[in-house]
């Protein structure tokens, strides 16, 4: 069949997919062509490869403009440590609640319950899980800690205040919804013929989730962790009041044990374009910085996505799952 | 160690030998599903390592019957059942039936294959890995033998890491049948194991089914006629939830008592 076909649909869906490819490929254009061009202009006397080379090492690593942008690099770690941290508190969480949903409560009022919560979950504004991991977690939850396990570092918080661990949370919370309907989803499709089998061997329920059920399923996890990345790498507003600020002075993560330091601030990426925007009035030259910046965001959300998609192809390969499960 | 595993296999195959499997007999056996009933005043004796056949319309209940063997129908919401089904001396439906313990016992074969998209190797060693068997030298003789017994060894010995759905249905279906009896049950039940194989893969599963019997008490669900004639010693045949006759498959085919059986066997209805 050609690929514009007679008819009127086929033609204009294919339009249709052109126009939005061409959209896309338009809009990375306009990035790629600000941010080459602010490479270019910012050169300074000498060679032209050292000049870009050099202004790419201050983008990511000593800031520059004086003082109007700081280093990137805290920032692509800030964020790829945040999404990380919430990609393992939000499967496991979400995969359990998908179970719970689809093999031990199918079609009871508690779980359309919960499920009607899901969707109005889905569509309450980022803004407010902001608000919500601030009131809640910070103060209430990291409060109660600090005076039960840091009593001798008050009045000045530990875990009371803003922190990596608590955009984590509200951001795995964020995505709990995307997670569940995916999960689920992979579950359903699962033929009950196979979960029969299982019984028929001998199996009770918890051995066919396990041995069977989760497997076969796992990737439209990734899915729904892909997803989750999606959105969670995007999203600004929340973590500006539970954990990121314009500057930290230390990346969240180091050699040193324990490694992942749960209750400091960190850098994000949509912040730290959001400054550099505040900016750009400055001089047309902070336009190509700012369009550096968010390339650098789409190829982080980008790298986090691929290194799930190849993790779910590989499950794939190995539980043989057919395409759409 | 080998010596233990040369034991363990000896005490096998003497269990094997010596081992009458048990028989099933159903009494008084009522059962409905909430939009009615599906089952009423079942009484069958089948006998042990023999295969019996169950025939009958659509819809007659046969497969019902044979999915309270192995309490199936409790995963089935709002079916309610009464009467009782003796597995040698045991009620299986009483209330206090350890229901897992039971399908291991009593294995099953379903319409479609069902492999799970595991490995060869993995599909036959889940049933004996559920039960504990943890060594691998244990497990490959199983996988092994299992295999051999369902005439299944030569075609994929080569490729048990290969994954069971890259194998066509028929192989499917008696990789199905290995997986069942990998947990050494005492009765196979056979959900119209052929219906979605060609001629040939029907053949050989048939031929199997002879085989099985000398270990095994079979029971097989079919909607094929001939099949049941080829395969059962004994066959019924149930109507609208009734056994209606119960015999020799013999003379089921060629003097049946009933008119109803006389009809469906004709032809002349269904």
């Amino acid at each position: 069949m050609p690929v514009f076909g007679s008819d009127a649909m086929t033609w204009l869906s294919a339009w249709c997919v052109t126009l939005s490819l061409l959209v896309f490929v338009g809009f990375l254009s306009v990035l790629l062509f600000f941010a080459g061009q602010w490479l270019v202009a910012d050169a300074p006397n000498g060679s032209m490869m050292t000049a870009r080379l050099d202004t790419i090492e201050r983008l990511l690593l000593s800031g520059g403009g004086n003082g109007e942008f700081n280093a990137m690099l805290p920032a692509i770690v800030g964020t790829s440590v945040v999404v990380i941290l919430m990609s393992v508190l939000v499967a496991p969480l979400g995969v359990v609640v998908a179970i719970y949903l689809c093999e031990y409560a199918r079609g009871t009022w508690y779980t359309e319950l919960v499920r009607i919560g899901m969707q109005n979950l889905a569509g309450v504004p980022s803004i407010i899980y902001g608000v919500f991991g601030l009131t809640f977690f910070v103060y209430t939850i990291g409060g109660s800690l600090d005076e039960w396990f840091y009593a001798d570092r008050l009045p000045s918080p530990t875990l009371g205040s803003p922190g990596l661990l608590w955009a984590a949370i509200t951001l795995a919370l964020l995505t709990l919804p995307t997670v569940v309907v995916a999960a689920e989803e992979g579950l359903q499709r699962i033929p009950n013929s196979l979960r029969e089998g299982s019984y028929a061997l001998g199996a009770t329920r918890i051995e066919t989730i396990i041995r069977v059920l989760i497997p076969a399923a796992s990737p439209s996890f990734i899915t729904g962790i892909i997803l989750a990345i999606a959105r969670a790498a995007g999203e600004v507003a929340p973590l500006m009041l539970v954990g990121v600020v314009k500057f930290a002075p230390e990346l969240p993560v180091s050699l040193q044990a324990p490694f992942v330091h749960l209750e400091h601030k960190f850098m994000h990426m949509g912040f730290y374009i959001f400054d550099v925007a505040n900016h750009a009035a400055l001089g047309s030259g902070r336009l190509g910085l700012l369009c550096a910046a968010s390339l650098f965001l789409v190829a982080v959300i980008l790298s986090l996505n691929i290194s799930a998609i190849v993790l779910r192809s590989s499950l794939r390969r190995r539980f043989d799952s057919p395409e759409d499960i | 160690m080998l010596g233990r595993d040369a034991l363990i296999k000896a005490s096998e195959l003497s269990a094997r030998t010596a081992r009458l499997p048990p028989s099933l007999t159903i009494n008084n056996l009522h059962l409905s599903y909430p939009r009615g009933t599906a089952l009423s005043d079942v009484t069958l004796e089948i006998p042990p390592a023999e295969v019996t056949a169950i025939i009958g319309p659509s819809g007659c209940g046969k497969s019902t019957l044979l999915r309270c063997m192995n309490r199936m129908n409790d995963t089935i919401e709002g079916c309610q059942y009464r009467g009782e089904i003796l597995l040698g001396e045991e009620d299986i439906l009483a209330p206090e039936t350890d229901v897992t313990a039971l399908r291991r016992r009593v294995g099953m074969v379903f319409q479609r294959p069902n492999p799970f998209p595991k490995s060869i190797y993995d599909n036959i060693a889940y049933g004996p890995r559920i039960g504990g068997v943890r060594r691998k030298r244990l497990l490959d003789e199983i996988v092994e033998r299992c295999l051999r017994q369902a005439a299944l060894w030569d075609e994929v010995k080569d490729r048990l890491d290969a994954s069971a759905l890259s194998l066509s249905l028929g192989q499917q279906q008696r990789l199905i049948i290995a997986r069942s009896i990998a947990v050494e049950p005492e009765v196979l039940l056979l959900d119209e194991p052929a219906s979605s194989l060609d001629p040939i893969s029907t053949l050989r599963i048939e031929e199997l089914i002879y085989e099985l019997k000398r270990n095994y008490t079979v029971i097989i669900v079919t909607h094929n006629m001939q099949q049941a004639a080829r395969v059962a010693d004994w066959t019924a045949f149930m109507h609208e939830g009734k056994v209606i006759e119960f015999d020799r498959t013999d003379d089921i085919f060629t003097n049946p008592s009933e008119q109803a059986t006389e009809d469906y066997i004709t032809g002349r209805y269904g």
